[in-house]
């Protein structure tokens, strides 16, 4: 390793010219050339805003004031511009949907070299390198919308290594990918920084994912400032992580659980490199310790699935005898990779389509003839995006306006939307703009406006995306609170977290057939249904592999069984 | 699924096939043959033309029906105020006045009047499936290097060819807001009133508003990421050999414009057909 740094801050300060306080506060950090490094940092920590310095949109497209001193390969970047900048550092945005410029593949990789007026031949030879650099020459001609999410990010990695970069910058690279494919993406920067000798700085808050592979350090932030500067073996055995909202890896909480002292010396970073040796005996007597609660519900059936179907094109059958029965007060989930009908169903259900054959029958009743607003009285749906929900300026207004379109007399829609706002734990916040909230906040606005038309049934389309821990939580708290209150809850979902901690029951979708329903603990530890739903297997089973515990299943049930007897 | 209203949608038609740059300029060379020419037989011949090109190239009328609709009302209401500020066109135009209607005032029905606004109106008519063929079967992201080939400023191009890229998913956030909206309770139907109509698109207005201008900052911060705009020129990966179906077609747009010209220039000595001497 050389020993001039590629990138350093130097008592380094940003404010936005929007914002009262400096998002970064006195940033010092040294990166080596070749070096991997994760940045980690909950929302709002600032980890963003640190990356935007690197890359340029801080100051190019984010005004703001710097003080201080960030220089790459030893230039000052207050002396640079967005463009030169972006020949050192290769930047890989999330959402690679939202990225792509180009027309196939080829043209997509092309793009920065169009716009530094490089020669057409010229072109042509430096996309194949880099194609074949990164396994897409043979797809140079597809369209990036027909390609699969790990190949969507091979070919955004290519668009940024076109330029022969130095250092290649990764802004979120999970968000939005569903764990099977979030996996690979981790396996491709991997593979890139190993054969290619590129300098990698990942900036995420899903830390257990990126972990799959080694990294050199993890460099934390909160509120602005770097709290840790560590290896993964140390981080993950102190108490740094919980203490700034970043959720440490399960196979770590599991190990606390039965009470064992996490130390750098057991190499707990990632779970391959996991030496429980010494720890073995005491996690076998945990595991045969835990009580297992009643949790059977035996409320009456309230919304039964019957043998439905449904086809867009009448050719395709989107959903295929899709069959299942929910029970009053079910908090469940429904898994499946993109595509295999799970927000389809979902939209069946509310009436957005008509089922084919079979039906939907709510306690009992056929609901063919119901409208969307005559089911909207026992089945609401929220949104993933609440940006596209939200039409009001104020959180009363927002809340009301179902209530207002139904004509209820303002007196009882004051009433109902202040009884909502406290169950939603937004009453502080009743005469506040909504645009003055966080996300998580909107997010509990549009579950609000749902909840005052008194649903019996709630349907969540991914509640809890590109949120961080503290957020997470704070919404599934949220959601717990109110299916105790007896409302049942549906959750379309690509998070196995959420499975493993909120929904005892899943039901797995695939190419439009019900391949699953049954408990979570199954679903993440079967290698067919994780192989059909894109997911992966949760790291407690190979922990339970580890300490050679020969049920993995009802490791991981424990696990969740005794989660939930601390909850409760 | 519902066929999408107004957007790109690839067929396997000859159309289809022909580059973007072969069917700007034929574009361009046709409307400019029925803008220049005032003989109305000219206009119906490439009015039958550009129909016949439309079911060649598979465009269903439900696609383009909207926008048929608005611009029919636009000529009409065109057509109207023609005749209200300058009823004596016509006359003036051809020298010529014969009358079929004395009507009201200085408003009187002449037989030039007449054939002027009607070829006025096929004029108008003729280019709109021209545009259409050109919108609809051209790749979006084909537009922008074939406008800028052209002479266009790459970068308005560039924004041109983005909007007609993201038109279908705003349609379908739009759609999906649209679905949202009415479960709590939005009616959309001719029940509401003129006024509530007005107040409930707001509804669904505001938020897919919003939710487009989120897309709009991550493309951009992409682009920029990548040099975009640096220069003031910039080259294209792709270069679209042209086939001989486009040689073809230029070439046979190019005698359509050249007969409109001949007409003009042999048979009418003018810009107008007049028919009255």
């Amino acid at each position: 390793m050389e020993n001039a740094p590629i990138i350093e801050f130097d008592h380094f300060t940003f404010q936005y010219f929007s914002q009262a306080e400096p998002t970064l506060h006195d940033i010092c950090l040294k990166i080596f050339p070749g070096e991997k490094i994760l940045i980690v940092g909950p929302s709002g920590s600032g980890k963003s805003t640190l990356g935007h310095c690197l890359n340029g949109l801080i100051p190019f497209y984010y005004k703001g004031n710097i003080e201080g001193s960030l220089k790459i390969n030893g230039k000052e970047t207050r002396d640079l511009d967005i463009f030169q900048l972006s020949k050192m550092i290769g930047t890989v945005l999330q959402d690679s949907d939202g990225q792509f410029v180009g027309l196939t593949v080829g043209e997509d990789i092309a793009f920065a070299m169009e716009n530094d007026c490089v020669p057409n031949p010229e072109m042509v030879e430096r996309v194949d390198r880099v194609a074949r650099m990164v396994g897409m020459e043979n797809l140079k001609k597809s369209s990036p919308y027909e390609l699969s999410g790990g190949q969507k990010q091979r070919t955004s990695v290519a668009g940024v290594m076109i330029d022969d970069v130095n250092v290649l910058l990764f802004d979120e690279p999970l968000a939005n990918l569903d764990p099977a494919t979030g996996k690979t993406a981790i396996e491709i920067i991997d593979d890139i920084h190993k054969k290619l000798k590129k300098t990698i700085l990942i900036i995420e808050h899903r830390l257990e994912d990126v972990l799959h592979c080694d990294v050199d350090r993890v460099v934390v932030i909160n509120d602005g400032r770097i709290i840790a500067d560590m290896n993964a073996d140390e981080l993950v055995s102190s108490d740094i992580l919980k203490k700034n909202g970043i959720r440490e890896p399960l196979y770590v909480t599991a190990l606390k659980y039965a009470g064992i002292k996490v130390t750098p010396d057991m190499k707990p970073g990632h779970i391959w490199s996991l030496d429980t040796g010494k720890v073995n005996e005491e996690l076998r007597k945990w595991n045969r310790s835990v009580t297992h609660p009643d949790s059977s519900n035996n409320n009456s059936s309230i919304l039964r699935v019957d043998h439905l179907s449904f086809s867009y094109d009448g050719v395709h059958k989107t959903l295929r005898d899709i069959d299942f029965d929910l029970r009053e007060g079910e908090m469940i989930s429904i898994v499946g990779k993109n595509g295999a009908g799970k927000s389809t169903l979902s939209k069946i259900m509310v009436g957005f389509e008509k089922e084919d054959k079979g039906a939907i029958l709510y306690q009992g009743d056929d609901l063919k003839k119901k409208s969307i607003k005559q089911r909207a009285e026992f089945i609401g749906v929220v949104m993933q995006n609440p940006n596209q929900m939200i039409s009001k300026a104020l959180i009363f207004d927002e809340i009301a306006l179902g209530l207002r379109l139904r004509h209820v007399p303002e007196e009882e829609i004051k009433q109902r939307v202040r009884k909502v706002l406290d169950v939603c734990g937004l009453a502080p916040f009743i005469d506040w703009p909504i645009s003055a909230l966080s996300y998580g906040q909107k997010k509990r606005v549009t579950i609000a406006s749902i909840l005052v038309l008194n649903p019996r049934i709630l349907i969540l389309d991914e509640p809890t995306a590109g949120q961080d821990y503290r957020h997470y939580s704070e919404i599934m708290e949220f959601l717990r609170e109110i299916n105790k209150l007896g409302i049942t809850i549906i959750l379309i979902t690509h998070d196995m977290h959420l499975m493993l901690e909120y929904t005892p029951r899943a039901i797995v979708l695939s190419e439009g057939e019900m391949v699953a329903d049954t408990s979570a603990s199954i679903v993440l530890t079967n290698k067919e249904l994780i192989e059909k739903a894109n997911l992966k297997e949760t790291s407690l089973y190979h922990l339970a592999e580890l300490a050679g515990i020969p049920d993995g299943t009802q490791f991981v049930q424990n696990f969740i069984d005794y989660e939930r007897s601390l909850a409760s | 699924m519902k066929a999408r209203l107004f957007s790109y949608n690839y067929e396997d038609t000859y159309i289809h096939r022909l580059s973007g740059l072969t069917k700007l300029v034929c574009f361009l060379l046709l409307t400019f043959a029925v803008m220049f020419s005032y003989d109305i037989r000219v206009i119906l011949g490439v009015l039958v033309f550009s129909v016949i090109i439309l079911r060649v190239s598979r465009i269903k009328f439900s696609q383009i029906k909207l926008m048929i609709y608005y611009v029919l009302v636009f000529i009409v209401i065109n057509a109207i105020i023609t005749f209200l500020f300058a009823p004596e066109q016509g006359v003036e135009i051809y020298g010529t006045r014969h009358v079929i209607w004395q009507g009201i005032g200085r408003y009187v029905l002449t037989q030039e009047q007449l054939l002027y606004q009607v070829t006025q109106f096929f004029k108008y008519l003729s280019v709109i499936p021209l545009g259409i063929i050109f919108l609809l079967t051209t790749n979006p992201s084909e537009f922008a290097s074939s406008m800028n080939k052209v002479g266009m400023n790459y970068k308005a191009a560039y924004a041109f060819s983005l909007t007609l890229r993201y038109f279908p998913d705003v349609q379908r956030v739009y759609h999906d807001i649209s679905q949202a909206q009415q479960a709590r309770g939005l009616e959309l139907g001719a029940q509401a009133s003129m006024g509530d109509r007005f107040k409930n698109s707001l509804i669904i207005v505001i938020p897919l508003i919003f939710s487009t201008l989120e897309r709009i900052e991550v493309v951009t911060n992409a682009m920029d990421l990548r040099g975009f705009g640096k220069l003031k020129k910039r080259t294209w990966y792709t270069i679209s050999r042209l086939t001989g179906s486009d040689y073809f077609s230029l070439t046979l747009s190019t005698i359509i414009l050249a007969i409109t010209i001949c007409v003009s220039v042999f048979i009418n000595h003018s810009r107008f057909y007049n028919p009255f001497i």
